[in-house]
């Protein structure tokens, strides 16, 4: 699950990392209303306004109602105009900014909607870093990721100049232990107050990802202000759904607006479920074969809708569920069901698959495919139901039996 | 001979809620030595299972099965109690890490976890505290490890399984149904099939499980299956390339997969361009892989290994 910056920066806050003054506003009249406590609070007259959306390249990005305007605008009026100068502009930009679209690389060409703005304090800037908390697969354990490279995409510098890229695994027994975060700070090069918050920064950066469940926390820019402060100057994070039920609070953050409707269904109902753009649907258990079916689809001539793994525990009711979330895409037209049943009985999605059929009706072809546990009973249940339902032998099989079908 | 299990596998069970009883059911009818269950407030009740074999009508062999399998108030009890050497865990994800924690501790030389949902946080402390302990995690978030007609352990649907010729490792519960299955259909079989799950912190990788493979003398060939995300495949290719003694074929699932997005498996995401299929099979063909196009051409691809 990902969340705002403007979220990711109340967590870290939360836990005394340093991050600017900042107020979310969601109307005009909420950013406008923001600029005086911020720069009264701040004591810069400086204010900078960031759109939120769950995609990165905000600054380089553009909008499409207004080109000349980025994802992020530095208001400067208020140096000499004062903070009735600000907050005129401010006015402007979040008219014009709130509900349009911005697109930046991350987004795809049809952008994301705007719906908040984070106006945050100007910044003294001395220096810009990157740094991450990443899982790292191979060792089965966290490690940080930094460089000196800051606002750049840290697959571009693993790219290009890897050699500036340093990394410290983690012990989970342990933590990112003082001599490891001074090794980081030193390969920063960070000195006096600088490397002496970069340390302070480091560890609680570490054990705040372990400590929210966070799959990835990056910190890009990191920034050292000219009075040797080290800041997030932004802040991204997004959380393992297995862990969200310890952290109610984490999980009110979720922005469903940001989410496509079908894949917020499905997660409704338990689900794993990935839109797609092509017309045949699937519903498989397992995610391995729920791939596979999608691979074979295409390898055989067609295009798959969906991804969609019903998954090991499944009831008929949740099977139920994946048959109308398929069946809601109109560009739809056929389905394959793949099942090999091990947790899963073939009994549960013959159940499920008949009873989502009578309640809303099957207006394409659909084919099954099952094998495992339960499996003749599973098949009975499929003949006796009086469906117009083809079975196939394999899941090859099925896959041209569904493609010939939608052709 | 096989690897892992086999039929002087003891197995205990830990998590006995509907899963693990409907589970443990059918491995008792597969002929699964099952000892004991670790329940702690049912501790000193047993739960019965009885049922007919998954071998009724063979020669020499039990049409019926009944037995009360005894609950223990610890793993360390029922290790003491009934001489376990392995142990299931079914326990729901919250509890799960600490369920393997405790069995490492009780000295469980084989801890199989089908659990899929296990927070990673945990997974990292739990395979941290195995780390100096002579144990062996198999899974999370995998169907378990079978030796054809000696030994079921997990979730696998036993009757597609036959004794043979062939080691099949797997990240997906499904695929390896799906191999397994041709394996069986081909006459070629299988000496163990082991899932290692789809979590993106497991406990035996593919390159465990090769090496296992390969010093056993009974498997000819191995089979591996893959899916995007990571890096094990790629190292599963480094090790083919320099230790692998015997013929290996593969599949990898996610060719379609759209990147960023995890595809249902906790570990089946490409992030930062890294973890796709094509990288994968790019590696396993240049270390000599025959690798099938699709999975109904996973049983052809090991005939072709072989015969080359």
């Amino acid at each position: 699950m990902k969340i705002h910056e403007y979220q990711a920066k109340e967590l870290l806050r939360a836990r005394g990392i340093p991050v600017p003054l900042g107020h979310v506003a969601t109307t005009v009249d909420e950013a406008v209303a923001a600029v005086r406590p911020l720069v009264e609070e701040s004591g810069n007259p400086v204010v900078v306004v960031k759109s939120q959306i769950h995609a990165g390249g905000r600054g380089k990005g553009r909008f499409v109602e207004h080109p000349d305007l980025g994802g992020v605008t530095v208001v400067t009026e208020g140096i000499e105009g004062g903070i009735e100068a600000t907050e005129a502009r401010v006015r402007e930009l979040a008219e014009a900014k709130l509900g349009s679209t911005l697109v930046t690389v991350q987004t795809g060409a049809d952008g994301k909607q705007v719906n908040r703005l984070y106006l945050e304090q100007g910044i003294d800037i001395d220096r810009e870093l990157y740094l991450s908390v990443v899982l790292d697969r191979s060792r089965s354990r966290n490690t940080v990721m930094a460089s000196t490279e800051g606002g750049t995409e840290i697959e571009e510098v693993a790219a290009h100049t890897p050699e500036k890229i340093v990394r410290q695994s983690i012990d989970p027994a342990f933590g990112l232990l003082p001599f490891e975060a001074t090794r980081v700070a030193d390969a920063l090069g960070l000195t006096g107050d600088a490397h002496r918050n970069g340390v302070t920064f480091l560890r609680t950066l570490a054990s705040a990802t372990v400590d929210l469940d966070a799959d990835l926390v990056e910190v890009n820019p990191l920034v050292v202000t000219s009075v040797g402060k080290v800041m997030a100057l932004d802040a991204k994070m997004s959380f393992e759904g297995n862990a969200l039920y310890r952290h109610p609070d984490v999980e009110a953050m979720r922005d469903e607006s940001e989410e496509d409707p079908a894949e917020l269904l499905a997660s409704e109902h338990g689900l794993s479920f990935i839109k797609l753009d092509g017309s045949i649907g699937c519903m498989v258990n397992g995610a391995g074969l729920a791939m596979a079916t999608m691979d074979i689809i295409k390898y055989v001539g067609g295009e798959p809708a969906n991804f969609l793994d019903v998954g090991g525990g499944a009831d008929k009711d949740q099977v139920a569920a994946a048959f109308k979330i398929i069946t809601r895409d109109a560009n739809v037209k056929g389905i394959f069901v793949n099942i090999f049943g091990g947790i899963m009985r073939c009994d549960t999605i013959a159940t499920g698959v008949v009873e989502a059929v009578k309640e809303v009706g099957l207006e394409v072809p659909l084919v099954v495919r099952l094998e495992g546990t339960n499996v003749e009973l599973g098949k009975r249940i499929i003949d006796e139901s009086g469906l117009n339902v083809v079975s196939a032998s394999d899941m090859k099989d099925g896959a041209e039996k569904i493609v010939e079908l939608t052709a | 001979m096989s690897v892992l299990v086999g039929a002087d596998t003891k197995v205990i069970i830990q998590g006995l809620g509907k899963t693990g009883r409907f589970h443990t059911d059918k491995a008792i009818a597969y002929g699964t030595a099952m000892v004991g269950a670790v329940h702690p407030s049912r501790a000193g009740d047993t739960e019965r299972f009885e049922g007919g074999t998954d071998h009724s009508g063979v020669p020499g062999r039990d049409d019926r099965y009944q037995q009360d399998l005894p609950i223990f108030r610890s793993v360390a009890e029922a290790v003491d109690a009934t001489g376990a050497n392995a142990s299931v865990v079914y326990v729901p994800p919250p509890f799960a890490a600490d369920a393997i924690m405790e069995a490492a501790d009780a000295g469980v030389p084989l801890i199989i976890t089908i659990t899929e949902g296990i927070p990673v946080t945990d997974m990292v402390r739990a395979k941290r505290f195995l780390q100096d302990r002579p144990v062996r995690l198999v899974g999370p978030n995998c169907p378990g490890v079978i030796t054809p007609e000696e030994c079921k352990i997990g979730i696998m649907p036993g009757y597609i399984h036959t004794p043979g010729r062939v080691g099949v490792v797997s990240r997906s519960g499904t695929l390896t149904y799906e191999a397994v299955f041709q394996l069986t259909n081909n006459g070629l079989g299988q000496t163990t099939a082991i899932g290692i799950g789809g979590d993106p912190v497991n406990g035996t990788s593919f390159v465990d499980c090769l090496s296992l493979f390969n010093d056993d003398p009974a498997t000819e060939a191995v089979i591996m299956i893959g899916e995007i995300g990571g890096s094990a495949e790629e190292e599963a290719a480094d090790f083919i390339k320099s230790s692998m003694t015997k013929p290996v074929a593969g599949f990898i699932a996610g060719t379609t997969a759209p990147p960023g997005k995890r595809m249902g498996h906790a570990g089946a995401i490409i992030s930062g361009g890294k973890g796709t299929a094509a990288d994968k099979i790019a590696a396993l063909e240049a270390a000599g892989v025959v690798m099938a196009p699709t999975p109904t051409d996973m049983g052809a691809a090991m005939l072709q290994a072989l015969d080359g």
